[in-house]
């Protein structure tokens, strides 16, 4: 029996634009197992974005339940929001969303630092981290001194780094050539087959085959796509 | 979290350098004018004080102008106060004109004066060689004379004149000392005075009244009282005719200097902190601005797991730093002209530790004021629309 670590049911996110209502998310189900690699596949304005924002703990759902890890996420203040997303999340977004002065190493501590990790500890967690996805030679360069793949890996390093719940991914081949998003995509399978549980959002059907599992997005509902062995 | 957040922050302000600078150029000026203009005043201040009080913080100064019916105040006036608590002494002046001679050559226009041992006593420097005028000197009214350095070259030349006789006013005296030269700026040219015991000048000159007395306190936390007991006695000696005497107590004088100082240099400094203020908003300006700027930093480090409050604290330290920055800059500028122009007018340069402490203190409470609104502002962002504002 699978452990069920993410479940959400009759899910419904509404936006107040003016004196309108517009539903984005029109009851959601979802259920996703620890080691799943979920594809989440959308085309742009079909409320992905939201869903994704909901999953990663950035926005709460406006009816419906949503459990992460048996806890009820709800309209809960921002702190306690904070410490799931440090605790749950591990982010992978499509601009790499790196700070410029910072090395890479520094980077991938960020997260570690809010965690309250000790700075020893940070330093050795980031080191192994960064030499799990082929970065140990590039720890002290600057964002700016790395290819966009290479940049792209020490904001995995750095999703990683926490050993969070959800490794969730916001197009993360969207800003990278192909042969560079091939090589980003089997680092994902590789750590779907070390166990890590992935979910990827994207637009594109072939970068979403990667997952073991696809869903569809269409018009804020949700159909249940193809598993992959 | 603390240790990163200023690391973050120098990291910050060195790779912004030009922008910093211009920043912290509001908090520099304001911190250095604030600060040399304190220490200026306070400078400036000790330096009057001082002078006052080597006047002598524990005396009272009585000054004579008389009445047509009493002219000035007679022996017996004296021994009154003298007989009032609290007093140590008093030292009387008569002063008048007279001519000196010595072996046929005279002298005209010269500076008498009439003092007495308590005088000597209480002031140091009087003479440069010779001894004072003493208790006896005073008792007996001997005929002794102090003299000024022009007479004693005048009349002595090529001799020295202690133990000779010189005639004052036509009497003949025994020169005891010569007194200190003074510059030609002092107030009192000493140089053509000569100084005997009052007791004498009283009897021999026709000087029948004492012009000004000097009252020294033993205790100068209770000079009001005995400066009121004093006033009393002149009221008295002079029928309640109020003008006939002026009585100044150098402790309130002292008091007067400080306070009115104090308010100068508070009045001054008031207007130096407008400056501080406008360098505050410059911080706050800038700090918008980096908060602006740095939106999508902002939303990154939500997502990672900042709690706003960690965000704000970032922030604050970022302004606090800053201003902590200019402030060390404009407190070394501020006392370094402080230093020079105390150089220059020739008044004491003393840096105080609360001086420190209030350049310190100010700067980073600017950092906290006005860094305060922006670093909410940056906590208040919604991560979503900041992590979308690439």
């Amino acid at each position: 029996m699978p452990e069920k670590i993410l479940e959400m049911k009759k899910l419904v996110k509404t936006y107040i634009m003016g004196e309108e209502e517009q539903m984005v998310l029109k009851g959601i189900d979802l259920d996703i197992n620890r080691g799943d690699f979920l594809s989440v596949l959308g085309p742009s304005g079909s409320g992905k974005s939201t869903l994704m924002n909901i999953i990663g703990c950035l926005d709460v759902p406006t009816s419906g339940t949503y459990y992460l890890s048996g806890e009820l996420i709800r309209d809960l203040p921002e702190v306690d929001l904070s410490h799931i997303r440090n605790r749950e999340i591990g982010f992978i977004f499509q601009q790499f969303q790196l700070l410029p002065r910072l090395s890479a190493q520094k980077n991938v501590e960020l997260p570690l630092i809010y965690a309250g990790v000790p700075e020893k500890e940070r330093q050795a967690r980031s080191a192994h981290i960064l030499e799990r996805v082929g970065l140990a030679d590039k720890m002290n360069n600057r964002p700016n001194q790395l290819s966009g793949g290479q940049q792209q890996r020490v904001a995995i390093a750095r999703a990683l780094v926490t050993e969070p719940t959800i490794l969730l991914a916001d197009e993360p081949t969207g800003a990278l050539d192909q042969q560079t998003g091939h090589q980003i995509m089997a680092l994902f399978k590789e750590l779907y087959q070390e166990g890590k549980t992935i979910v990827m959002i994207t637009h594109d059907a072939d970068v979403a085959k990667n997952g073991s599992r696809i869903v569809r997005i269409v018009d804020g509902n949700l159909s249940e796509g193809v598993y992959n062995a | 979290m603390l240790k990163e957040s200023i690391k973050m922050a120098l990291e910050n302000i060195v790779s912004n350098k030009m922008r910093s600078f211009l920043t912290m150029l509001g908090i520099i000026i304001g911190v250095g004018s604030v600060i040399a203009l304190i220490t200026i005043v306070s400078g400036a201040t000790s330096t009057v004080t001082d002078q006052v009080a080597s006047m002598g913080a524990n005396t009272v100064t009585v000054q004579v102008q008389g009445t047509p019916l009493k002219q000035g105040l007679t022996q017996g006036d004296v021994n009154k106060i003298a007989e009032l608590s609290n007093i140590s002494g008093i030292a009387p002046t008569i002063s008048g004109q007279t001519t000196v001679a010595f072996d046929g050559n005279t002298m005209d226009e010269i500076t008498l004066q009439g003092k007495n041992d308590v005088y000597f006593e209480n002031t140091e420097d009087v003479i440069s060689s010779g001894r004072i005028i003493n208790t006896i000197d005073t008792e007996n009214k001997s005929r002794v004379a102090l003299i000024g350095n022009d007479i004693a070259n005048e009349l002595y030349i090529g001799k020295n004149p202690i133990g000779q006789e010189i005639k004052i006013g036509g009497i003949a005296y025994h020169v005891i000392g010569i007194l200190q030269e003074s510059d030609s700026f002092a107030s009192a040219d000493t140089n053509s005075s000569v100084i005997i015991p009052y007791t004498t000048a009283m009897g021999v000159v026709g000087a029948k009244y004492i012009n000004s007395m000097t009252v020294y306190i033993a205790d100068e936390a209770l000079a009001d009282t005995t400066t009121r007991q004093i006033e009393g006695v002149l009221t008295k000696a002079f029928n309640g005719d109020e003008d006939g005497y002026s009585i100044v107590n150098m402790q309130s004088i002292l008091e007067t200097i400080e306070e009115m100082t104090s308010i100068l240099s508070m009045m001054l400094a008031g207007i130096a902190s407008i400056s501080l203020v406008v360098g505050g908003i410059g911080i706050m300006n800038m700090m918008l601005v980096s908060v602006t700027e740095r939106t999508s930093e902002i939303g990154l480090r939500k997502a990672l797991g900042a709690e706003p409050k960690q965000i704000q604290l970032q922030f604050l330290i970022e302004s606090v730093v800053l201003c902590l920055i200019g402030g060390i800059i404009g407190f070394i500028l501020g006392v370094s002209l402080a230093w020079v122009v105390a150089n220059l007018i020739g008044t004491s340069f003393a840096l105080t530790a609360s001086t420190v402490l209030l350049a310190i203190g100010f700067s980073a409470a600017i950092g906290v004021v006005f860094g305060f609104m922006p670093a909410r502002k940056a906590s208040r962002l919604n991560p979503i629309d900041a992590l979308r504002s690439i």
